[in-house]
């Protein structure tokens, strides 16, 4: 089948071609974030490692209830659940294994006193794997600023 | 010694130190240059893809090429154990030693007086001129097919293969689109090309402008740039001809690539933008008779004039060289041998025909060599080259494979005697 020139033309395409990537050269807006100096601008539910949130007294808010483990589809969360003398629940163990979780979000969403919360972090790289399970001291002072959760009445989240 | 007279009358000590001076001083700017083309290389690309490219080292990133040239300095060497040692070694230096020395004879601006003479701004005006750059670059490609050969490597083989059949097929397009320029100038000397032009009072690329076109398409696949990088072909051949090479080895390549494409832009700007020369302006229209300068009185300020405009204008044909390579996807093989025989070359062919007839007829009408000559000129070339584009435009080969895999078809039934078949069956929303 003989196609017309205009869409064939190897000339034509190539001087289109030449046209569009001259047009990007002098174009001053440009991609590149430079990372160290510069960072992302997060969007407000952007999920990353998990924060444990903390009473005033450096106890924390966990009641080891035991949802986030039954919810979690990726079974990262281990949890001891223990008693105090008062008969308050609190967490004996407390891990997550971030390199199984899939970062879904449920257990913040699960939790019923706002005690694990997603975090807005990316800068987790480590040397060895085993530090990759983040233990209840380690959630605990992880400091970055919290995952949002979705609003039900303002559902784009603006 | 009047300070008007060539330096080169001197003779013994006065000239060997003027030689060495300029030896050096042009062997370390092409190095230089080089260096920096790497990086502009480099921004270009960037640029077009809406990066910002290299940025850290030194203000702007200016500094890059140092450190890359450190970073090859110190890498490791590696030879292939099953690679020929000898010739291994020898490729890249068979690569980077005639792409370095082709610059010679490329003059860079008017002659520049100084107290013991005229110095012209040439290391060496070879008698032979252009026919020296073209041997040397043909030698380039002995270093592509050595490297190939020797690194014992089946994708450097073939890169090495490619290459050769390329170049040696756009060697004879580049020669042939030289003649022209040969003919109109009646001079083979790159000082004289120039002087020719500028008693034309019109740049070659007006009345040669096929000529120039075809030029630049062979100047192209001689410096395997894209759309003609067969020879290193990343996606399929890894990287090539230098797959195997590390360290400064391999940089001596990247040091040919550039090289040759400065060399290549310069004689582009030499040839057919008229060099040194600063369009319409008549001050610097002088060039060496037998008996001294002819034309416009040389002088130091002239001389940066000229090497300004010479800069400018190998800084575009360089410049186009990274545009083309950062828009154009590569051609196949056979596409490339059908642009190099089945155009390339009869049209160069033709054009020579056409510019001996233009030249005999308006050396028999009497017309003098000047700008009446170069625009009669300028009016057939104008000709010739709506004629080749409107074919170009047309043709199936490089425009695609559809065309071309009916033509085979057709091809191969004719050959067994069979009636042509039908086209191919129209798709759904083709």
């Amino acid at each position: 089948m003989r196609r017309p020139e205009g869409t064939t033309s190897y000339l034509r395409a190539t001087l289109h071609g030449m046209a569009l990537t001259f047009r990007h050269l002098v174009r001053p807006h440009k991609v590149t974030l430079q990372y160290p100096e510069e960072r992302p601008q997060l969007a407000p539910r952007w999920r990353g490692t998990h924060r444990m949130a903390v009473h005033a007294d450096g106890r924390p808010k966990c009641v080891a209830c035991g949802l986030c483990p039954t919810i979690c589809p990726s079974n990262c969360i281990r949890l001891v659940p223990g008693e105090d003398d008062q008969g308050n629940r609190y967490p004996v163990v407390f891990e997550i294994d971030e390199f199984r979780c899939v970062f879904c979000g449920m257990c913040q969403e699960v939790c019923p006193v706002e005690a694990i919360h997603m975090g807005q972090d990316y800068e987790n790289a480590e040397y060895t794997r085993e530090r990759f399970i983040y233990d209840l001291d380690r959630l605990m002072a992880q400091d970055h600023p919290v995952t949002a959760l979705w609003d039900p009445d303002d559902p784009a989240s603006q | 010694m009047s300070p008007t007279q060539p330096v080169s009358a001197l003779g013994g000590i006065p000239f060997l130190v003027i030689m060495v001076v300029k030896v050096i001083v042009v062997f370390v700017s092409v190095i230089t240059t080089v260096a920096f083309m790497t990086l502009l290389e480099r921004w270009i690309s960037a640029w077009i893809q809406d990066r910002l490219g290299p940025n850290r080292v030194g203000p702007k990133g200016l500094f890059q090429p140092l450190a890359d040239g450190l970073k090859n300095f110190v890498k490791e060497e590696t030879y292939p154990d099953q690679a020929s040692r000898f010739y291994f070694v020898m490729a890249p230096m068979l690569s980077m030693i005639p792409a370095m020395i082709t610059f010679a004879v490329i003059p860079f601006a008017s002659p520049l007086p100084t107290p013991w003479g005229l110095v012209d701004m040439v290391v060496a005006d070879l008698p032979i001129g252009i026919l020296y750059i073209l041997a040397l670059t043909s030698l380039g490609v002995y270093g592509i097919v050595m490297a190939g050969w020797s690194s014992n490597n089946k994708y450097s083989l073939l890169g090495g293969m490619r290459a050769s059949a390329q170049m040696v097929s756009y060697e004879v397009a580049l020669g042939l689109a030289l003649i022209p320029v040969f003919m109109l100038a009646g001079n083979v000397t790159l000082t004289g090309i120039i002087s020719m032009q500028q008693q034309m009072h019109l740049w070659y690329a007006f009345p040669l402008g096929l000529a120039f076109f075809l030029f630049i398409v062979a100047s192209f696949a001689e410096c395997n740039r894209l759309p003609f990088d067969l020879p290193e072909a990343e996606q399929e051949l890894v990287a090539g001809f230098h797959a195997e090479y590390s360290s400064m080895k391999f940089a001596m390549f990247m040091i040919a690539e550039y090289s040759n494409m400065l060399t290549a832009s310069a004689l582009m700007a030499t040839l057919f933008l008229g060099g040194w020369d600063i369009p319409l302006w008549q001050g610097d229209n002088m060039w060496l008779g037998p008996a001294g300068i002819v034309g416009a009185t040389p002088a130091w300020w002239k001389t940066l004039l000229t090497f300004g405009s010479f800069a400018t204008k190998t800084a575009f044909f360089v410049f186009l060289f990274m545009w083309v390579r950062w828009t154009v996807p590569r051609f196949r093989y056979d596409q490339v041998m059908h642009l190099g025989w089945k155009v390339m070359l009869p049209t160069a062919l033709a054009f020579i025909g056409l510019t001996g007839t233009s030249i005999l007829v308006l050396d028999s009408l009497g017309v003098p060599y000047g700008l009446v000559y170069g625009l009669a000129m300028t009016a057939v070339n104008v000709v010739a080259m709506v004629a080749f584009f409107w074919i170009l435009d047309r043709d199936r080969v490089i425009a695609g494979a559809e065309g071309y895999e009916r033509r085979v078809r057709i091809a191969e039934a004719h050959a067994r005697g069979m009636r042509v078949p039908p086209p191919v069956t129209q798709h759904a929303g083709d």
